[in-house]
């Protein structure tokens, strides 16, 4: 045994949950995955008195619902690179999925712990954030949701409440125009398997006809406190256009310039605002020749 | 603090300890049972030293607690070897084409391409690497230990 000693307590439901956190102090966690969780007791970097285990409270399987995909919170990794509902409807999921620790950790590492873990290198945090999605969490009032875009208040902090448990995440996938969608997920690491120095994921949707830029939306993770959306002037000035590789990185360009990343052991900020002007620019390039090509295919 | 008594199912059988609940699945396996191939590494899931298949599928006995692997089955290497310690065919092809050299890496890896080569009929040496990531061997380099891999599942991976 290397973390402090604690008690330890199982739940069936996301409510039996709930109501264990209130049941407890502060120092009260709820163990999912466990895959940052328990390296941080072996660490003794936090020293909770109370363990919850959540890993038996929902069975359920990704599944869509009016327009949008319903992930449970104790989805796996591994299921976000297996699961056909979740390859076909949200594959930027599978796509950062698979930049995530190695294979222990992706059959392990849960979307809701990955989520209220709030790293800001975080690979699912920043492909919710492009996704505009959001969490469905409970607390002893019931249940709410909250944007992904507003969850994060800081480094390893949510905006959640000591007693809320993250029942679900929601991604739109409706497809209400005609037209395209484009993904692309990109990330600079030290060494496989590393936390990421910077990862840039993209959303776009393009018009039928020429495929003009009708919506465009990049997660950035590593450059802040917190996964932040790219500067959303600069993205959205190619809304309405079909840019040229040149346009996107003038556009990259302007996000990076509007990140103020620090310096810290794996990266300088100057490094780090340079990967975000490479990275932008690859994944919007990448998302947009996507979506042309499935126009192309239709 | 309270200590419990959990009936663990490892390689088939049932296995009683008396556990606290902050105590690694892979104390109670290597102290408590005396499995020397399940080994404490790093503790933070980086270096694949202590791979068990929980359910069949690879996880980090240091980041699972031994509380929770009750009602899953656990499989270590040594389930691996046959009567009289007879080898696996994997293990064979670690040995015929240097795929180990001090051995402390060599369960994980050994148990990781085992849940691999269960999972995919023919993986890419791409693959095969990718899926290895987690598993870090100071000896060999990683050149031998995919030779072996690719050797055995082209022997149909039996």
């Amino acid at each position: 045994m290397v973390s402090v000693p604690f008690e330890y307590t199982r739940v069936v439901s996301y409510d039996e949950a709930v109501q264990a956190l209130c049941d407890h102090d502060e120092d009260a966690k709820l163990l999912a995955g466990g895959q940052s969780l328990v390296p941080m007791l072996n660490l003794r970097l936090v020293r909770p008195t109370v363990l919850i285990d959540i890993n038996a409270a929902d069975t359920r399987e990704p599944y869509l619902d009016s327009g949008r995909l319903v992930l449970p919170a104790l989805t796996r990794h591994a299921q976000l690179l297996a699961d056909p509902a979740v390859r076909w409807n949200a594959p930027l999921l599978s796509a950062a999925a698979r930049y995530i620790g190695n294979v222990r950790v992706r059959n392990r590492g849960t979307l809701g712990g990955s989520l209220a873990h709030a790293d800001p290198t975080g690979e699912l945090s920043c492909a919710a954030l492009a996704l505009d999605a959001s969490v469905v969490v409970r607390g002893p009032r019931g249940e709410r949701e909250i944007a992904v875009a507003d969850l994060f208040d800081g480094y390893l902090t949510t905006r959640l409440k000591q007693e809320d448990v993250i029942t679900e995440l929601r991604v739109p996938v409706g497809r209400p125009a005609p037209g395209a969608r484009g993904w692309s997920f990109q990330e600079a690491a030290r060494r496989a398997s590393d936390f990421a120095v910077v990862a840039a994921a993209a959303c776009v949707e393009v018009d039928p006809g020429r495929g003009a830029v009708r919506h465009a939306r990049v997660g950035l993770a590593g450059v802040a406190d917190r996964v932040i959306p790219a500067e959303p002037a600069a993205i959205g000035s190619i809304v309405g256009t079909v840019p040229t590789d040149a346009a996107l990185a003038d556009v990259a360009r302007a996000a990076a310039e509007a990140t103020s990343p620090e310096t810290d052991v794996h990266a300088s900020g100057a490094y780090r605002r340079r990967l975000v002007a490479v990275l932008t620019r690859r994944a919007l390039a990448e998302a947009i020749g996507r979506a042309h090509e499935t126009l192309a295919a239709a | 603090m309270t200590r419990t008594r959990v009936t663990l199912e490892v390689n088939g059988v049932g296995r009683e300890a008396w556990v606290a609940p902050s105590d690694l699945l892979v104390d109670v396996l290597h102290d408590g049972l005396g499995l020397g191939e399940v080994r404490y590494g790093c503790g933070e899931g980086v270096c694949g030293t202590c791979t068990v298949l929980l359910d069949g599928e690879p996880v980090s006995a240091c980041l699972t607690l031994a509380v929770q692997a009750e009602g899953h089955a656990v499989t270590t290497l040594s389930a691996l070897t046959g009567e009289g310690g007879s080898l696996h065919p994997l293990q064979e092809a670690f040995l015929r084409l240097g795929g180990s050299q001090c051995g402390f890496c060599t369960p994980g890896v050994i148990l990781t391409a085992y849940a691999l080569a269960r999972r995919e009929r023919a993986p890419s040496r791409a693959e095969i690497r990718y899926e290895l990531v987690g598993n870090l061997c100071r000896c060999t380099g990683y050149t031998k230990i995919l030779d072996a891999i690719e050797s055995y599942l082209a022997d149909g991976a039996p």
